[in-house]
């Protein structure tokens, strides 16, 4: 029971504890070490830039906006198409075979390297980042609701089976529960993917967005704004991420990848 | 209760089989045969078996005898490739279609508990009446007075991955017996538990037999386990699976576990045991 409660603490104490030990690192390489600051900038200039960017309006209302808006509707996109499409792939099998070659084709490439592609085609504007970023977060999204449809246990189907039950109940009472944990393990890595999808975008072309500011320092060889917005990007991650991990377990409660109970 | 079961042991050993009037589940030459790129498998072949109205038989043989497709063909899931399943008189199937009177006054258990781990434990036992539409205030009194019956008073709301292999065991009978079924058919439900859990399992199947008077259909491969709980013990033999031998055990019940230890107990025991062996 006392071990059970420490270990719920222990992440609470280690994480503070590591960054400390991050920064203590950083800095020594910055005074003692010699490093030079356009390579790495100390530790102090990084926060008083993040200080002056978190207030300056235009970071938040046009930068992180236009890379959540980028993110979010791209993720939203894929996660519509991605459903359905893993859903009819999950159930009709002569369909599944007939396209599989070709979905693993598109799988393996570097999606990536379309990037440059798709601005030439939509533009530097959002529609581009929103393409990039619905096409990188589709297929973990797909992929995994096809695997969920096939995934319900034969068990359980007999037993909708042996009570009678109708197509509709059997997917209200049985499909449709055993499948969302595999929709949002694809909601996860697929949000993650969208904002890289955003990012990459950015670079390349356009004026607005966190991975345009990243761009905009560099060039400038401003390496400690450089820091700040990519820890400004780290964390906006970690709020897409935790947003539908919430989601999830708020929905899904009961699963075990929500009950991190450690084994006995 | 215990007046009628014997009455019924009565005429069965009198008539093995074939009781005065209608028998609650009937097999008339049973046989199933699976195609497959191998060929085909004789899996069972003429069986005929009559189960009497609130009889408890148990189905034993080695693995691969076939006595789980029996209880699949009994429970609806599989249709056989040749014979007829009967009803309290009606057929079970009527074409490719199965007769779904008929087929709500069968309870089913699984080897594995089967549970929706999405569901509390109540849901769970609630589930079949949920799909009958029963409205939900009513369904969870009856989730609740068999979650006592089986002895889960206390768990209504916890989920499956918290209750022990038996717990779940035991909610997953409270689950086939939510809508009154008159016969429960049980897939070796007890064989992945240990052996105290499982003889106090045992004397639960019996009681819970005994309240709710429905018949009852075990398949295991527990001896032990099939003459402590059995009016009558069928006996298959593998590849093709065919009906042996038809034992009938006469203590009368309650049967308390000192009976296990009794040589009349062990006398039934043994010689299904040597039958069991000769089949090989």
């Amino acid at each position: 029971m006392d071990r059970e409660r420490l270990m719920r603490l222990l992440p609470w104490v280690s994480t503070p504890l590591l960054l400390a030990l991050v920064l203590a690192v950083w800095k020594l390489g910055t005074t003692a070490f010699g490093v030079s600051p356009f390579v790495l900038p100390p530790p102090e200039d990084v926060a008083v830039t993040l200080v002056r960017l978190v207030q300056e309006p235009e970071v938040w209302l046009v930068h992180t906006r236009m890379t959540v808006t980028e993110t979010v509707v791209g993720f939203l996109i894929a996660l519509v198409t991605g459903v359905f499409v893993g859903a009819v792939l999950g159930r009709v099998l002569w369909l599944e075979r007939a396209v599989r070659p070709i979905v693993v084709a598109l799988q393996v490439i570097p999606k990536v390297a379309l990037i440059p592609l798709f601005v030439i085609w939509f533009g530097f504007g959002i529609t581009s980042k929103i393409v990039i970023a619905a096409i990188l977060a589709f297929f973990p999204i797909m992929l995994n609701v096809m695997l969920g449809v096939r995934s319900v246990d034969p068990g359980h189907r007999e037993v909708m089976r042996s009570l009678d039950a109708s197509r509709w109940q059997t997917f209200a009472s049985l499909e449709l529960h055993a499948t969302l944990p595999y929709v949002f393990a694809g909601m996860e890595v697929g949000i993650v993917f969208a904002l890289i999808g955003a990012i990459v975008g950015e670079y390349l072309g356009g004026n607005r967005g966190l991975g345009y500011m990243v761009v905009v320092s560099l060039n400038a060889l401003d390496a400690p704004q450089l820091f700040a917005v990519i820890i400004l990007l780290a964390a906006l991650g970690s709020v897409l991420f935790f947003a539908v991990n919430g989601l999830k377990r708020a929905l899904i409660p009961w699963h075990d990848s929500v009950q991190q109970k450690d084994v006995p | 209760m215990t007046g009628e079961r014997r009455g019924v042991q009565e005429a069965i050993e009198t008539e093995r089989g074939s009781v005065g009037g209608t028998p609650e589940l009937e097999l008339a030459t049973v046989g199933m045969t699976f195609e497959s790129r191998a060929g085909q498998t004789v899996a069972l072949t003429g069986i005929d078996l009559a189960i009497a109205r609130e009889e408890f038989v148990a189905i034993i043989g080695q693995s691969g005898c076939g006595k789980t497709t029996l209880l699949r063909i009994l429970a609806g899931l599989v249709r056989p490739t040749e014979g007829e399943v009967r009803t309290a008189g009606r057929s079970l199937w009527a074409g490719e279609a199965r007769n779904r009177e008929t087929l709500g006054k069968l309870g089913l258990v699984f080897q594995d508990a089967n549970l929706f781990p999405w569901y509390s434990v109540e849901d769970n036992v609630a589930l079949p009446l949920k799909l009958r539409g029963v409205p939900k205030a009513e369904r969870l009194s009856r989730a609740h007075e068999l979650c006592r019956l089986v002895g889960l008073a206390g768990f209504e709301r916890s989920y499956p991955r918290e209750l022990s292999g038996g717990m779940r065991q035991r909610a997953a009978i409270a689950r086939a017996l939510s809508y009154r079924p008159e016969v429960l058919l049980l897939d070796e439900p007890f064989g992945a538990l240990d052996a105290l859990t499982r003889d106090k399992m045992n004397l639960e199947l019996q009681s819970i037999a005994a309240a709710t008077r429905a018949t009852v259909v075990l398949v295991t491969h527990s001896i032990t386990e099939a003459v402590f709980l059995a009016d009558r013990i069928v006996l298959l033999s593998p590849r093709p699976g065919r009906i042996r031998s038809l034992t009938t055990v006469p203590f009368p019940r309650p049967r308390s576990l000192d009976l296990v230890a009794e040589p009349a107990f062990q006398a039934i025991a043994r010689e299904l045991r040597h039958a069991l062996v000769e089949g090989e």
